[in-house]
């Protein structure tokens, strides 16, 4: 079987998902269903066991477990902390009350934001400059880990290295604007 | 008031300049949406958490230094008339909506009008610059000064994955949305554009019809800008915007100058008869009249027509909307009396020049 969601690789996971008695059934490649994770509520730093513990916690013999409709309530129960908007009233206004409720509902806002922009969901722009020094360092240390797997890739271990101690003096300086 | 007076105070300073690629593109516009940390949206927010807002940004604003920007003016939408704010509308300098319902809101302009700035509009700050022709990177760099200099005095509400997070999720991430104005004749005229648009909304771009009274496109004016925010960095999306732009700016160059070459009398002939018809209509709707404007354009554009400034499409197209025809002729007017007030005010504004017959050479 093939999977509904990209329809290229072999489906792999299979959930029931139940919301208000209507079943539906998903079939998805792991890559996918990583994905879809993102739109989980409770898990901001993605894990795939978070995920599928949610997920497979549906109980086969009734298909109507009660851990994929336990997750469907928490998402139509997903309210903003500080404003007091709630997720549903996110979807039907297609405005956010405040900064915070893109924290509160973060976990399923990518695919939104995915939609909306051409299937990007990460910033890569201006950084405002007083809040943005940790910022910048952050994202050039990225870029220079990106740069060192490409050294070790072309089994280029000289350059890796060197790129290796870019990243630690980064890193200090890091960790020395955080302890401001 | 005479026209000349009237004239001069309606039109924003900076249109009255000529700039880069003119023939063609009327004006850029980059505009920035910013929020504040730690302050509710304002379009979920109370009167009084928008007072709130208002007065922190007002504080920490108006009491700076203005090195940086230049003297700013502070027009609160309370103390505004309708027909002002309206004015405000049609200049481009704050929404409709904006205009119809601000509550708490205000208006921020420098002298010339490139910067201004909305306060509680969808979003708490939303910055904007025009410029005259085709400017993107100045624009943007005349933006970013004004954002750098905000952000010294309030905290924004930035998420290093998100960016700058925005009321409506179609803005965060850079909160930019550059623009650029192109009098596209030619390739409406050869029906090139209804092919062309396609391809360039298939490259995230979008472009808009200027619209007038009703709904219908008009004036052959397009507006193009950029769709997403996120992902891409101001530079790319000025840089994606800037690409495709030029293309159109070289493809209406070419088909001017086609038509030109292959139809100069039918050309000339069109140019006058619509030069005939603004000169002296007694009722011309809006349509009509931002149809033969474009044309009117053109045939300056291509030298069939001389002694008309150049820029009398664009400060037309702006004096011909009700509320410059209701401030112009002094007192509201219906549908009717503004078909009539627009006639009599291109009919005296092209008194002002001086027409002579073009020799046809670009
Ligand atoms: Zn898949
Ligand atoms: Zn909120």
């Amino acid at each position: 079987m093939q999977c509904q969601e990209c329809n290229q690789r072999q489906a792999t996971l299979h959930f029931t998902k139940i919301v208000n008695a209507e079943k539906t059934e998903m079939h998805l490649c792991e890559v996918c269903a990583k994905e879809k994770g993102d739109e989980f509520p409770g898990s901001n730093s993605y894990s795939i066991h978070d995920l599928l513990s949610g997920l497979l916690n549906v109980d086969p013999s009734t298909g109507s477990g009660a851990g994929y409709s336990q997750k469907v309530q928490n998402e139509y129960a997903l309210q903003c902390p500080k404003c007091r908007m709630h997720y549903k009233d996110f979807i039907n206004n297609s405005r956010f009350g405040c900064s915070y409720c893109y924290q509160a509902f973060s976990a399923k806002l990518d695919p939104i934001l995915k939609r909306v922009h051409g299937g990007n969901h990460t910033h890569t722009g201006k950084i405002p400059k007083r809040q943005g020094g940790r910022l910048k360092l952050q994202r050039e240390i990225s870029s220079l880990k990106t740069k060192m797997q490409e050294h070790i890739d072309r089994e280029e271990f000289e350059y890796a290295a060197e790129v290796r101690d870019k990243i630690r003096e980064l890193q200090e300086a890091k960790e020395k604007e955080e302890g401001q | 008031m005479s026209l000349e007076q009237f004239i001069s105070n309606a039109i924003s300073p900076w249109m009255k300049n000529p700039g880069p690629d003119d023939d063609i593109v009327m004006s850029t516009r980059i505009r920035l949406a910013r929020n504040l940390e730690d302050f509710p949206f304002p379009s979920s927010t109370s009167q009084d958490a928008a007072r709130a807002l208002y007065k922190h940004v007002y504080e920490r604003l108006s009491q700076t230094s203005k090195e940086m920007v230049g003297k700013l003016i502070w027009l609160p939408m309370d103390g505004l008339s309708t027909i002002e704010k309206t004015v405000l509308v049609e200049k481009h300098l704050t929404s409709p909506q904006f205009a119809k319902e601000s509550k708490q809101g205000a208006v921020v302009l420098n002298n010339d009008e490139t910067i201004s700035m909305m306060v509680n509009e969808e979003d708490h700050l939303r910055i904007q610059c025009l410029s005259p022709g085709f400017q993107l990177s100045e624009g943007y760099k005349s933006a970013d000064k004004l954002d750098d200099w905000i952000e010294s005095h309030v905290t924004y509400a930035f998420d290093e994955k998100k960016g700058y997070l925005t009321s409506c999720p179609t803005n965060v991430g850079t909160g930019m949305r550059a623009s650029v104005m192109m009098h596209l004749p030619a390739l409406v005229t050869t029906q090139q554009l209804n092919r062309i648009l396609p391809a360039v909304s298939q490259l995230g771009l979008v472009v808009r019809g200027i619209y007038g009274e009703g709904s219908e496109a008009r004036g052959n004016l397009f507006q193009i800008s950029n769709q997403m925010t996120l992902g891409k960095s101001e530079e790319d999306i000025i840089e994606e915007l800037r690409g495709v732009v030029l293309q159109l700016i070289e493809r209406e160059r070419n088909t001017r100058r086609e038509l030109l070459k292959h139809n100069q009398l039918q050309l000339a002939d069109q140019v006058h008869r619509s030069y005939g018809i603004l000169a002296n209509s007694r009722i011309i709707e809006s349509k009509e009249a931002g149809n033969h404007l474009s044309t009117l354009r053109l045939g300056i554009d291509l030298d069939l027509i001389r002694g008309i400034e150049g820029n009398i499409l664009n400060e037309l197209m702006v004096l011909i909307q009700p509320a410059f025809l209701q401030q112009f002729a002094e007192q509201e007017l219906t549908a009717d009396g503004r078909d009539e007030r627009r006639a009599t005010l291109i009919r005296e504004r092209l008194k002002l020049e001086n027409i002579q017959d073009g020799g046809g050479e670009t």
